[in-house]
């Protein structure tokens, strides 16, 4: 079952691809839209009845050398059942979405075919992210890594007649480089350090990795931090957080389904993904997770800002779904794993939809993506509205605080808030403010492109030339789009309401669910308070000291002993005497270690004793600790929400002048957040300028004068001489040809007489 | 000195003489008459040998056969030997050179050449003596070299098929006379009787 | 009168048989008369086809003839090579012989004859068997060099052949009766043995070289190369095909027989004569061919460079370099053959054409053929995973492993240089402007360029029991 997952996308895309000619260009599309609809139900079927148990479900030896030994195969967990089902969910969306929004495209000509391409591209894209998703080893990963890197650069360039679309894809093709360079360097260090590159033995050695050094560069590094950063750049680059974001606004510049589906729901999140996979080797590397939680949070913020000033609808959502990466990475920064994955898994359905929308509303206005030129559409499209209102409360977390109910975006992001504050001060501020932004930005967005008064017409004066168009409406009337795409919306805005309620509990509800439902083992530690002997060794000593005794969800509080889950109660003790030092993958999808000594001192200090002393259970897990913050923390989110709410509604529905009369008073404020931090300009400046006259420089003179000149000289100076010189030593002549013969048995003689070694 | 050993020199002289005398000369004719010296007096020592077959072969076969047909050629061809010499005379240093350069190298090959035990014996007796050589021959040729006879016949078969087939021609505008058709005529087709009345014409 | 018993003659079987039908295709000739071509033609094909299915049946029968004949893996390898290389030579020129109009009967029974001198030498053990069986070979290639004996070129081509022929075997047989003198023995047994006992003296150093130099004339190797650009391009093409083939694999079986068989003991001296002559012929074959224009002269020096690469092979002296060159020889004639069904359909109404830019724009006028030969010649210029590529790997990496670098890299960089001329043909096929098209190509030179193709794409999925037969045959020598 999971390998017809697996292969469906790609039986469809190149049936799509290069059979259309044969089969039709509607057949194609019908196809590949079937394929992924049976992949996506039996994801399905896998995310509902999957036990969590680890399996590995081998299709082939892939690459064997020396000791790098290389399967493909699938390694299905929790984690593989949530990115199957988000991938195919979203991809057969879209895909349906596809046949409305491309059914008619102005970038191509009257009689061209592109639908066919675009759906071998977009199935294309599903086979490579299930093969990232799926992996078993890093290399199965790297290969599905580059190829969605490769599909998303066809589809970003898929009007490849834009200069501008060209350019944008080369740019996220090049960012991307820089990542995976990172990648591969944390493959290549893990390989050298342990030998494999499967994740179960990857994740064995973790432990170890975490007391060895590495020589890197200029000095000596912690292995498993150097690792974890390595592999962390790579996921920035993929994941278009701080530094390495500027791609992913620039990549709007493709269709709008493929911005929903690569740009907010699938690729982008595969760095998260990336770094919750690896968790077993970041639990061990509290550097590398300190800098992911210090960059996701920036990134969040960063991203925030910079999306209140945006004008473009889906630029808006592009930093609109950078921010809320940020998010991800800073939950599984602090080491909550689970709650990234929830925010992953939540956020998919929310911003798919709202990029759906943002092209039903593009759909509808004719290919208009500027807010300004938008308004009160409210009425015109209706359905469009109801959906994006439902995204909206959905990103900007609506929901009834203190409780479990709201969208999906109210239960996850508080979680991630919630983990956040326990984890580090820094993150849950900006994280906070970054939140009042996301419901300013979203709300404004709503309130520019639904309310107020339509701005078309007189957009329409200075001539965008939609007439040079064709459509049938000469008038622009904004209409509703077709079912097609509606239907996406309307399942998407199933999700978006109710992904957060329904999966709360296992992603971030009581620990021992949460183990349960991911496969892990209890959680085990013996150094709460520092009492035991081992403690000095560390967290990877901790497992080795299990005394599990307790079959009850939560544990004896102060003791020291372990949290088990009911299952796993009984063999727990056997279970943990396994771990230690020799070295066994720790079960399950995910790995979260309960808190260090340092760190339970950090905790316990920031936490609100009293409660934790109610509640019966001493947090030291950060999952059971983000249950028990305090209860401000948890209405904070919420708070920031509202203030975003009115200030939005102040800005663009009471009072329409001010947004203006800010901006011409904080100036250099607005300019700074509209050219998004400068970064592009400061990238042009320090790498691009250098690089093209590098290039340059290179090119003209390295290979123009130095390679090509001496390869020159010697193929047209050496070579033809000798090439003349056995021109004329042909001659033609019996008796030259004769003496050449002679001449050659007396060479040959001379030689073995006076070097032949004959006695 | 018996009368063997004055016999055998006296042949072995010839011999190297009319060899250096076939290059030497500036006639080619000349060259090929001095070539069929130098294969008599091969033959004489074949004679002198007890290989009286061999010898017999040598005279019938290149100095009746091979030596008069160069002959033949060398008279028929229009060759300006001057021209070849004065060509010959511009590599002649070169050649020289080279021919030299071997010639001592094969002198330091043959400086080490050693006479196996027994080789003397050997050549006491070439052939069986309890029967004439020429059936020594055969039995060696039938039956030990079987093989490199029958190749030899067949290179033979190749140069006589190579030799019809590059120089046969069958000129279409000589007229032949074939005596089968000639015979073969029938009278009936051939002739026919006219009554020529006389005073009349046809 | 002692009784003889007649000698084995099993192992000798494949050129008796050839012998034997020979003579009588020529009795069918020679009462037929000159119309009996066809019928001639098919029949020779047959005859060789028989023969090539007894030697794929054959078990390896030993030695016979008093020891200076054998049949082991080593020689029925090569001998498949050599016999089906000549059947599907005599099936390429019956179009051509139709169209020029000299068909002949003489040619393909020639060609069997000469077939059944490359079974001799390649199964000769001693050295006057040897020397018939070059005899043989050589004596019908002569006259069929000069085939075409109305035209001024082919009769030159004949001619040269003969001559430098010739002079070859004297060297031959002036080497083989040093040798003779100095180890007393004929047989390779015996030689080996001798040599075993006391040593690689100088005087048959000497012989040895002469020997050498003798057989590098027939597989072309510089400097003993002269006739060949000369002979490819006068000889009438088809008979070029067969020179480029056959004749050579037998020629280089025979080389590899009598280093190994013959001169076994004194590897350390016929190295460096093989070294020698594969560097010189590397280098002229790269160099020479760029300034080739007539596209049988740019065949005729990519085959002396090929019998370079070849002998790089030999040079390593070991089993696996043995392996190597038979693979090389093997895969050689595959691309050969192809090459030459090409060469041979380069045909307008006015005849045929030889000269390279005649080929221009081949890829619109016939784009089938001009992928088929691109195929062809990124196989000669060793691209992988075309079967060019294993050939040259098998021979390089036999001379790596004998720590010959320098002679390993040498033929690289060779092979980049001689890289120039194939892909100048590809970029006149692909890039220039087309001229006139040709005649449609006739069935029989389909079918070998379909095969040559196939078998260069697929010897990467298939080559398998291929390598695994040449490396018994190779075992078989040592």
């Amino acid at each position: 079952m999971e390998t017809i997952i697996l292969f469906a996308p790609l039986v469809g895309a190149i049936i799509c691809g290069f059979g259309w000619r044969l089969i039709g260009e509607k057949a194609g599309q019908v196809i590949t839209t079937a394929m992924i609809f049976l992949a996506a139900a039996l994801s399905w079927q896998i995310f509902l009845t999957f036990d969590g148990e680890t399996r590995s479900i081998p299709i082939l030896d892939w690459i064997v050398s020396g000791t790098l030994h290389s399967e493909w195969a699938i390694r299905l967990d929790r984690m593989t059942a949530i990115m199957l089902v988000v991938v195919n969910t979203v991809s057969a969306l879209v895909h349906l979405y596809s046949f409305g929004y491309m059914a008619h495209d102005e970038n191509w000509h009257e009689g061209e075919h592109y639908k066919a391409r675009f759906f071998a591209y977009l199935s294309f894209f599903t086979f490579a992210m299930l093969m990232l998703v799926t992996s078993d080893n890093l290399v199965q990963m790297f290969f599905g890594w580059e190829g969605v890197g490769v599909a998303s650069y066809l589809l970003i360039g898929f009007y490849y007649r834009k200069p501008s679309a060209n350019a944008a894809a080369i740019k996220a093709f090049v960012v991307n480089r820089v990542g995976d360079f990172g990648f591969a360097l944390g493959i290549f260090a893990l390989y050298f350090l342990t030998d494999s590159i499967k994740f179960d033995d990857v994740f064995a050695a973790a432990p170890a990795l975490a007391e060895t050094n590495l020589t890197f560069l200029w000095s000596e590094w912690n292995a498993a931090n150097l690792i974890g950063v390595l592999l962390f750049i790579g996921a920035m680059g993929k994941s278009a957080q701080l530094i390495l974001h500027t791609w992913l606004p620039d990549a709007m510049e493709g269709p709008t389904p493929v911005s929903a589906l690569i740009h907010a729901a699938t690729m982008v999140t595969a760095g998260v993904f990336l770094v919750c996979r690896m968790s077993p080797l970041y639990e061990y590397a509290p550097q590398a997770t300190a800098f992911i939680t210090v960059l996701g949070a920036t990134t969040a913020f960063f991203a925030a800002t910079v999306g209140l000033v945006q004008n473009d609808i889906k630029r808006v959502i592009a930093y609109s779904t950078c921010s809320q990466l940020g998010y991800m990475f800073v939950a599984a920064g602090v080491g909550v794993y689970s709650v990234a994955m929830f925010h992953l898994f939540t956020h998919a359905f929310f911003k798919a939809m709202l990029f759906l929308g943002a092209g039903s509303v593009i759909h509808a206005t004719h290919h208009e993506q500027d807010m300004r030129n938008y308004g009160g559409l409210r009425k015109k499209i209706p359905l469009t509205f109801w959906a994006m209102m439902i995204g909206t409360l959905a990103i900007t977390g609506v929901g009834i605080p203190l409780t479990h109910y709201g969208f999906a975006g109210f239960l996850s992001k508080d979680a991630v808030i919630e983990s956040a504050w326990v984890g580090s001060s820094y993150a849950f501020w900006l994280l906070v403010v970054a939140a009042c932004m996301t419901s300013f930005y979203s709300w404004r967005l709503m309130f520019m492109t639904f309310y107020g008064t339509s701005h078309a017409h007189g957009h329409d004066d200075h001539g965008h030339g939609h007439d040079a168009h064709g459509h049938d409406d000469h008038h622009h009337e904004p209409h509703e789009s077709p079912m097609v795409m509606l239907i996406p919306l309307g399942v998407l805005a199933l999700g978006a309401i109710f992904s957060g309620m329904l999966w709360y509990k296992v992603f971030f509800g009581e620990e021992a669910a949460v183990r349960n439902w991911f496969g892990m083992e209890a959680a085990a530690h013996g150094e709460a308070h520092g009492e035991t002997a081992a403690a000095d060794h560390g967290t990877e000593a901790a497992a080795t000291e299990t005394h599990d005794d307790s079959a009850a969800t939560e544990a004896a509080p102060a003791e020291g002993t372990a949290v088990a889950s009911e299952e796993h109660a009984a063999e727990g003790e056997a279970a943990a005497d396994a771990h230690g030092p020799a070295g066994v993958a720790p079960k399950g999808a995910l790995l979260m270690l309960p808190f260090t000594p340092e760190e339970q001192a950090v905790v316990d200090t920031r936490l609100d004793a009293e409660k934790a002393a109610k509640a019966e259970h001493a947090p030291t897990t950060m999952i059971n600790a983000a249950h028990v913050v305090p209860a401000w923390v948890k209405v904070s989110p919420f708070i920031a929400m509202l203030i975003g709410f009115g200030l939005a509604w102040l800005f663009y529905i009471k009072d329409p002048s001010l947004p203006r009369r800010l901006a011409t008073q904080q100036r250099p404020l607005y300019l700074f957040l509209l050219n998004k931090w400068y970064f592009d300009e400061l990238y042009d400046v320090v790498f691009v300028r250098p690089a093209k006259w590098l290039g340059n420089f290179l090119w003209k003179k390295g290979d123009g004068n130095v390679i090509d000149g001496s390869l020159n000289g010697v193929a047209m100076g050496i070579i033809p001489f000798f090439t003349r010189l056995a021109g004329r030593a042909q001659s033609g002549y019996l008796f030259h040809y004769a003496f050449a013969m002679v001449m050659g048995i007396v060479i040959l003689v001379t030689w073995m007489t006076l070097f032949g070694g004959a006695k | 000195m018996t009368v063997f050993s004055f016999a055998f020199y006296m042949f072995a002289v010839i011999t190297v003489a009319s060899g250096l005398m076939v290059t030497l000369s500036r006639n080619p004719v000349h060259s090929v008459l001095w070539l069929i010296l130098a294969f008599l007096s091969t033959s004489g020592l074949f004679v002198l040998l007890g290989a009286e077959f061999v010898a017999m072969l040598l005279v019938i076969v290149y100095v009746g056969a091979v030596a008069v047909l160069f002959l033949f050629v060398v008279m028929m061809l229009d060759i300006d030997f001057a021209a070849l010499k004065g060509e010959l005379a511009r590599y002649m240093p070169l050649g020289l050179l080279i021919g030299v350069v071997l010639l001592m190298q094969v002198a330091i090959g043959v400086g080490v050449w050693t006479v196996a035990d027994g080789s003397e014996g050997l050549r006491q007796a070439v052939a069986p003596t309890e029967i004439e050589n020429t059936r020594a021959l055969g039995m060696l040729l039938y039956d030990r070299y079987f093989l490199l006879f029958q190749l030899a016949g067949l290179i033979l078969l190749v140069a006589m098929i190579g030799a019809i087939l590059l120089t046969l021609r069958h000129r279409k505008d000589v007229k032949r006379q074939n005596v089968l058709q000639q015979m073969w005529r029938d009278p009936a087709k051939a002739m026919e009787l006219k009554d020529v009345k006389p005073g009349q014409g046809l | 009168m002692t009784s003889v018993p007649l000698p084995v003659l099993m192992p000798a079987l494949p050129e008796i048989l050839l012998a034997v039908g020979a003579m009588v295709l020529l009795m069918i000739g020679a009462f037929l008369g000159e119309k009996s071509t066809s019928t001639i033609t098919g029949l020779a094909i047959a005859l060789l086809v028989f023969v090539l299915g007894l030697l794929v049946v054959a078990p390896p029968y030993g030695t016979t003839f008093g020891g200076s004949f054998v049949l082991d893996s080593f020689a029925r390898f090569i001998k498949i090579l050599s016999v089906g290389g000549s059947a599907i030579a005599i099936a390429m020129s019956i179009g051509f012989a139709r169209a020029e109009k000299f068909d002949r009967f003489e040619l393909p029974i020639l060609m069997v004859l000469a077939t059944v001198g490359m079974g001799i030498i390649v199964s000769a053990r001693d050295m006057i068997a040897l020397y018939m069986g070059v005899e043989l070979m050589s004596l019908a290639l002569y006259v069929i060099a000069a085939f075409n004996r109305d035209n001024l070129r082919s009769t030159e081509a004949g001619l040269k052949y003969f001559v430098l022929g010739a002079l070859s075997s004297g060297m031959l047989l002036y080497g083989a009766s040093l040798i003779y003198g100095f180890t007393g023995h004929v047989g390779f047994a015996g030689i080996a043995a001798s040599i075993k006992a006391n040593g690689a003296g100088v005087g048959f150093v000497f012989g040895l070289v002469f020997v050498l130099a003798g057989l590098s004339f027939k597989i072309s190797a510089v400097p003993f190369h002269m006739w060949t650009p000369d002979v490819y391009e006068g000889a009438p093409t088809p008979i070029t095909a067969f020179f480029a083939a056959a004749p050579k694999v037998a020629a280089m079986g025979m080389f590899l027989r009598i280093v190994v068989d013959g001169f076994g003991p004194a590897t350390a001296q016929w190295q460096q004569v093989v070294v020698f002559i594969a560097i010189a012929s590397m280098t002229l074959g790269a160099f020479a061919g760029i300034g080739q224009k007539n596209i049988k002269r740019l065949m005729a020096y990519s085959s002396i460079a090929n019998m370079g690469f070849a002998l790089v092979g030999l040079a390593a002296g070991t089993a696996k370099g043995v392996e190597g060159v038979i693979l090389f020889m093997t895969i050689y004639l595959a691309m050969t053959l192809g090459a030459f069904a090409v060469i041979l359909s380069l045909r307008r109404k006015e005849g045929m054409v030889e000269d390279m830019s005649e080929l221009a724009g081949l890829s619109r006028t016939h784009p089938a053929v001009a992928w088929s030969l691109a195929i062809l010649l990124f196989s000669l210029i060793g691209i992988p995973p075309l079967a060019g590529f294993y050939g040259k790997f098998a021979v390089f990496g036999a001379a790596v492993e004998q720590k010959l670098w320098t002679l390993a890299i040498l033929g690289i960089i060779t092979s980049a240089i001689g890289a120039y001329y194939y892909l100048r043909l590809i970029k006149i096929m692909f890039f220039d402007q087309p001229v006139a098209a040709f005649e449609p190509m006739p069935m029989e030179q389909k079918v070998v360029l379909t095969g040559s193709v196939a078998f260069v794409l697929l010897f990467v999925v298939f080559g398998n029991p291929l390598i695994e037969a040449s490396a018994r045959a190779a075992k078989s020598l040592f």
